[in-house]
């Protein structure tokens, strides 16, 4: 309990304090989460739109697989990535390696499942109904693929913030191919498992809470926006 | 149908164009900027693996890194060189394994056999002592196992052959694990029989902090080096057991790896380290924060 007290005031007093090194972290961590969840989004809302518009043999398959990968590790995403990108690896002449570049793709990789799969069921859940009256109204393809896309927003924006949300909380991919490196690859995740390790227990828990208040900012500001572009 | 279903797709192909990380060189340099670091279009979009960059990067065995030494000396070569040193912290087993994969262009590590064989087989330029120091046998100050003051090779046969009290190994491939693997064959123990041996022995598998955590919640013991004891020591009841023996000399190389991005800055840090001013540096650090140094520096003094 102690701990805990002691860890909310460190965290008030870093926030209070513009706590400059605590800033900087946080600002990075939210630059990578945010571009990883609109480069994943802007792929893999269309790839699960055209999943879920298509038929073809193997999609139920398809569709399982992807809500597999909801699980999959970030460390063994953070592994694959590493071996892509390391210099002996196939991409190695890029040198994305232990930079700020590298995580953000390593989480468009662990977020895309969670995008695609749940595009997927958002429009099922949506669309049934709204499809079947738009074609018996006599709406063609298009007009109804846009407006179950249209109507299925509320669901779409809601994978879009657990996709944030595990991007932004995850470490395996942002310790494997970032490094932890201070004033460039670290996160407050990657910090926090530091601090962990050096036995800064109260350190780390304001870390998590600086984390969990920038989560809130972010879905509290995507809900507000919603809310406002509904009425 | 087949008209939406083409835009659809094309759509997805062009955001992916953009979108892409791996191609899309504005990415790094926008979440760069944004932390505050300079990147110069060469490191993110050349192909080129030879190439000089503005940032060299480090992997040191993480007892470097937790006593606060490497964080000491950066500014200072920083400074001195116009570069960006980029420090990653891993056990020597993992910084080696960088080193071999080119991923780094220096490293620093505590294991002289595999940095030996890491020279020879022409990963590395040169392996350089630069520091040392001796690790010790940690463990609860009433020593339930009585072996205080024993030489290391005695201490761990009489661990053995209690099979009572716990031993907390780093289990993690790391230059202390090795260590004390090497300490259990000059026991004259195999040590794929000591891991299994019972309850008693636990691999704790993470880094020496961690570890050094892990033994005093369970009042065990442990091996450790004496940076990362001394600098963990005020939250622990661990006391230093045994510290006497040949067996427990730890020393620190640098070597610049063979791949290394920009050769000549490689060789400028191991320069740096091995140089009189810094090498006074490392004989004095610690000594404000713990009361004595937690290194001696050994340059030119074979290892």
């Amino acid at each position: 309990m102690s701990h805990l007290l002691e860890a909310a005031r460190i965290a008030l007093g870093m926030i209070l304090s513009g706590d400059g090194v605590v800033y900087s972290i946080a600002l990075r961590t939210m630059v990578i989460a945010v571009s990883a969840t609109i480069i994943s989004s802007a792929v893999f809302i269309p790839l699960g739109s055209i999943i879920h518009f298509s038929s073809f043999t193997g999609r139920r398959l398809l569709v399982s697989m992807i809500q597999t990968l909801y699980s999959v590790p970030t460390v063994l995403v953070g592994m694959l990535v590493f071996l892509l990108i390391s210099r002996a690896g196939p991409l190695g002449g890029m040198n994305l390696l232990f930079t700020p570049a590298a995580i953000v793709a390593g989480d468009v990789l662990l977020i895309a499942p969670i995008i695609m799969g749940l595009t997927i069921s958002a429009l099922e859940t949506g669309g049934r109904e709204l499809r079947d009256t738009a074609i018996s109204l006599g709406a063609g393809r298009g007009r109804m693929v846009l407006k179950v896309l249209s109507e299925s927003r509320q669901a779409i924006l809601t994978a879009v913030l657990m996709a944030f949300g595990r991007s932004v909380s995850e470490v395996g991919v942002a310790i494997m191919v970032g490094g932890n490196i201070a004033g460039y690859t670290r996160t407050l995740t990657t910090a926090i498992v530091l601090e962990v390790g050096r036995g800064e227990t109260a350190y780390s828990i304001a870390l998590g809470i600086i984390l969990l208040i920038l989560a809130m900012v972010v879905s509290i500001s995507v809900n507000t926006l919603q809310h406002r572009r509904s009425r | 149908m087949n008209k939406l279903l083409l835009t659809l797709m094309s759509m997805v192909l062009l955001l992916w164009a953009c979108g892409n990380p791996d191609q899309q060189p504005g990415d790094a340099a926008e979440v760069a900027q944004v932390s505050g670091e300079a990147v110069t279009e060469d490191q993110i979009a050349s192909v080129e693996p030879m190439q000089s960059v503005d940032r060299l990067r480090v992997a040191t065995t993480t007892s470097l890194y937790d006593t606060g030494l490497w964080g000491y000396l950066e500014p200072m070569f920083e400074e001195m060189y116009g570069v960006e040193l980029d420090i990653l912290y891993a056990g020597t087993g993992k910084a080696l394994e960088w080193g071999m994969r080119g991923d780094v262009d220096v490293i620093t590590v505590h294991s002289k056999a595999r940095e030996e064989a890491f020279v020879a087989d022409g990963y590395g330029v040169e392996r350089v002592p630069f520091a040392y120091n001796y690790f010790l046998v940690v463990g609860p100050s009433e020593d339930p196992a009585g072996i205080s003051g024993m030489s290391p090779e005695e201490a761990f046969t009489v661990l053995h052959d209690m099979a009572g009290p716990v031993f907390v190994s780093r289990g993690d491939d790391s230059g202390t694990h090795g260590k004390e693997k090497s300490i259990w064959v000059s026991a004259g123990f195999v040590y794929d029989d000591v891991r299994t041996a019972g309850e008693w022995y636990v691999e704790g598998g993470s880094g020496m902090g961690p570890t050094l955590v892990m033994a005093d919640e369970m009042g065990a013991y442990t091996l450790t080096d004496i940076g990362t004891f001394l600098s963990y020591q005020s939250d622990l009841a661990l006391v230093p057991i045994v510290d006497q023996g040949d067996a427990l000399l730890n020393v620190y190389s640098v070597i610049a790896v063979g791949g290394a991005r920009d050769p000549e800055m490689a060789r400028n840090l191991v320069e740096f380290l091995v140089s009189p001013e810094v090498q006074q540096l490392i004989g004095e650090y610690g000594a404000e924060t713990y009361g004595r140094p937690l290194f001696h520096p050994c340059a030119g003094e074979d290892f």
